[in-house]
């Protein structure tokens, strides 16, 4: 099935498009790849790559050679929850290590892996601005910082009992990233 | 204790409109649309301001280089893509306080004749780029956004743009580049940016500290400000202190406070955790030299070391480092060198763009030599490629990112070689649990040391 966006993501876009000089769409690129990825399955497929290059009027290579460098962009399916978690310098200095060993023996994967049930891929990523509450990790849009053996526990036995997590309330006035919104949550 | 960038920072309301402007917020813009734009460059150049993102370079003078007699449009780009590991005070000043950067971009945008402003937020700050995208939205309804800014002839638009994660995209050009929707591709330079930026117009790019800073420049003069501080070090500077310390977090300091003060006293670090000895610091984000205990306490000569861009690097990259980012990253006595060292080694490989050959081949062999010497498997010609390697990324790249990864390397080699040469000696014990005593205690022969250290 060919992704399309619901109507309300198109009116979003037109206004994030708005935002720009009129003849510089391919501005909204970045932003647009992940309002992308969030509503479509958690990552970008080739057709969903040549959807969005189609939006914006660019020939799919422009869009591909993007999307393959940078992060955030995944290439391939991953479980409904990915936990990042942060291991550089001063992560590791405060037990970046032990924490990701404890998080994938708990949840039973490697790294990068997708769980047997779907619900988790772990993956390890480089300093997130986070490093005076290390050890951290990035669940969606959220952080979760100073972890603990316990705080692990507690958040991976809620999302497996599909509770949601308590997350300060974002504004919501926003709209480069409305469409995000529920994918991380819980 | 000073505070201009924090300042209302317990006040939980700040992070909003009413609560910012009760903390007399956007007064700056009332005074800057009375005096002419070049009028403005004038205080912040007296200011002594001097780029908060890592390079220190004075910003007044930067923005005296903007092409102003082109006729294509002139853009101001905030850099908010904050990823030097070890450096987390832009999130903190714009999660607490909006506002202040966008008042800094408001001023600063009138300062430089800009109409159209960004600022590039990393990707995985998206919460803290909403709230960004609030505190916007309640500055355009105010009438501090958009035409005709409080009854003036000036007019500005400001856009939050997000990235989607790389280091590399905090590099002016780079940042550009993505900004347009590419790769991060560091640019060759000349041409600069203020000549050619976005979408080759005229452009300046700052860090979101050095941008917060303005409006207390506009409203308070620029002599005000560089009596603040210490010699060409002026203002206040945030400062990121992770690691193994009591109190982690984000601080606002005048230039000039000694660094013992900083790490030991209660206003800050509040000592070494666990009360364990202090052992290596990095003192401006991963990327500058790691400096010894006594040498980050004491500069070669016996001066205690402050925090100022001068005195951080009193003796060169023989014996100090660089204020850099701010990112102070400390280090206790269980921590092996060795161990650090290769996984920032693996940072910078990681990150590498790609472009360049000698950053991004050298930054892959050095983290395979340091993998190799941590566990077990280096020999002592290792070392010296190690150095080797570093010393052909330096100087050699397109962009600064490779002497981000060299200059650790070389550093950690230079200051604690004994560390090195232990695992190297003693492949049997780099698993120990007293393996990081023992190499810190290591004596190696002098004549090696003496050879490799030209
Ligand atoms: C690899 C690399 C990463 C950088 N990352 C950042 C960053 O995250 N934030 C930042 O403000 N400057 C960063 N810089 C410095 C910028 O290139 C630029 O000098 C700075 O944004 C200019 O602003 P300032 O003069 O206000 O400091 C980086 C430089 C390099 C080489
Ligand atoms: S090192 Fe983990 S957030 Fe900075």
């Amino acid at each position: 099935m060919n992704p399309t966006f619901s109507e309300s993501t198109l009116s979003n876009i037109n206004r994030l498009l708005s935002r720009y000089p009129a003849d510089k769409r391919k501005s909204a690129l970045l932003p647009l790849l992940h309002m992308a990825q969030a509503e479509f399955g958690g990552y970008l497929s080739p057709e969903t790559m040549d959807y969005v290059a189609q939006l914006l009027t660019l020939r799919p290579i422009e869009v591909y050679e993007v999307a393959s460098f940078y992060t955030m962009f995944h290439k391939q399916p991953t479980g409904k929850y990915v936990l990042e978690v942060c291991r550089t310098g001063p992560c590791a200095l405060n037990g970046a290590e032990s924490i990701i060993d404890y998080i994938t023996r708990k949840i039973g994967v490697t790294i990068n892996e997708i769980s047997s049930d779907g619900l988790f891929t772990v993956k390890e990523v480089e300093c997130l601005a986070s490093c005076g509450t290390a050890p951290m990790m990035q669940l969606g849009e959220r952080y979760i910082e100073n972890l603990t053996e316990q705080k692990i526990d507690d958040i991976i036995d809620r999302l497996k009992h599909g509770e949601r997590l308590d997350i300060e309330p974002n504004p919501e006035n926003s709209i480069l990233f409305r469409s995000c919104q529920g994918q991380s949550n819980g | 204790m000073v505070k201009l960038l924090l300042d209302g920072i317990e006040d939980p309301s700040i992070r909003y409109l009413n609560g910012y402007r009760a903390h007399g917020g956007y007064q700056s813009i009332e005074k800057a649309i009375t005096m002419s734009p070049l009028d403005i460059v004038e205080e912040v150049k007296k200011s002594g301001l001097r780029g908060r993102g890592g390079a220190g370079f004075s910003t007044g003078m930067k923005w005296s280089f903007l092409d102003r007699k082109s006729d294509k449009p002139r853009y101001l780009v905030c850099n908010a893509d904050e990823s030097e590991p070890g450096t987390f005070k832009d999130r903190y000043l714009m999660e607490k306080i909006p506002h202040r950067l966008i008042e800094g971009m408001i001023v600063s945008s009138y300062a430089l004749g800009v109409r159209h402003a960004f600022i590039y937020v990393r990707g995985e700050l998206i919460w803290v780029a909403k709230h960004l995208e609030h505190a916007v939205g309640e500055a355009y309804s105010a009438g501090y956004l958009g035409n005709h800014i409080l009854g003036s002839n000036f007019s500005l638009d400001l856009t939050i743009h997000v990235g989607a994660g790389a280091y590399i995209c905090g590099e002016e050009s780079a940042l550009l580049e993505s900004l347009e929707g590419k790769r991060g591709y560091p640019r060759i330079k000349p041409p600069f940016p203020a000549v050619s930026g976005l979408y080759g117009c005229p452009t300046v790019i700052n860090n979101v500290e050095s941008i917060a800073a303005v409006p207390w420049i506009v409203t308070h003069g620029g002599d005000a400000y560089s009596k603040i501080g210490v010699d060409k070090s002026t203002g206040t500077k945030l400062i990121s202190a992770s690691g193994h310390i009591n109190r982690p977090g984000v601080y606002e300091i005048e230039l000039g406070l000694p660094v013992e003060e900083f790490i030991y006293s209660e206003s800050y670090c509040g000592g070494i955790k666990n009360g364990r000895a202090l052992k290596a610091v990095i003192a401006g984000g991963s990327s500058v030299p790691i400096l010894p205990a006594e040498l980050i306490l004491k500069t070669a000569s016996g001066q205690p070391r402050l925090m100022t861009y001068e005195s951080l690097n009193d003796g060169g990259f023989t014996s100090g480092t660089m204020l850099g980012s701010g990112g102070f990253i400390v280090m206790d006595d269980t921590t092996c060198i060795v161990r650090n060292t290769w996984n920032l080694a693996r940072f910078y490989h990681h990150e590498s763009c790609g472009q360049c050959s000698p950053c991004r081949e050298g930054t892959g062999w050095m983290e395979k030599i340091l993998h190799r010497i941590e566990h077990g498997h280096g020999t002592q010609a290792d070392i010296d490629l190690l150095v080797d390697v570093s010393k052909k990324i330096e100087g050699n790249t397109i962009c600064a990112l490779g002497d981000a990864a060299a200059w650790p390397v070389a550093s950690a080699v230079r200051h604690f070689r004994h560390e090195f040469e232990f695992h190297v000696r003693h492949p049997d014990q780099v698993t120990a649990p007293n393996h990081v005593a023992n190499a810190a205690a290591y004596k190696y022969e002098e004549i090696t040391h003496a050879k490799n250290n030209d």
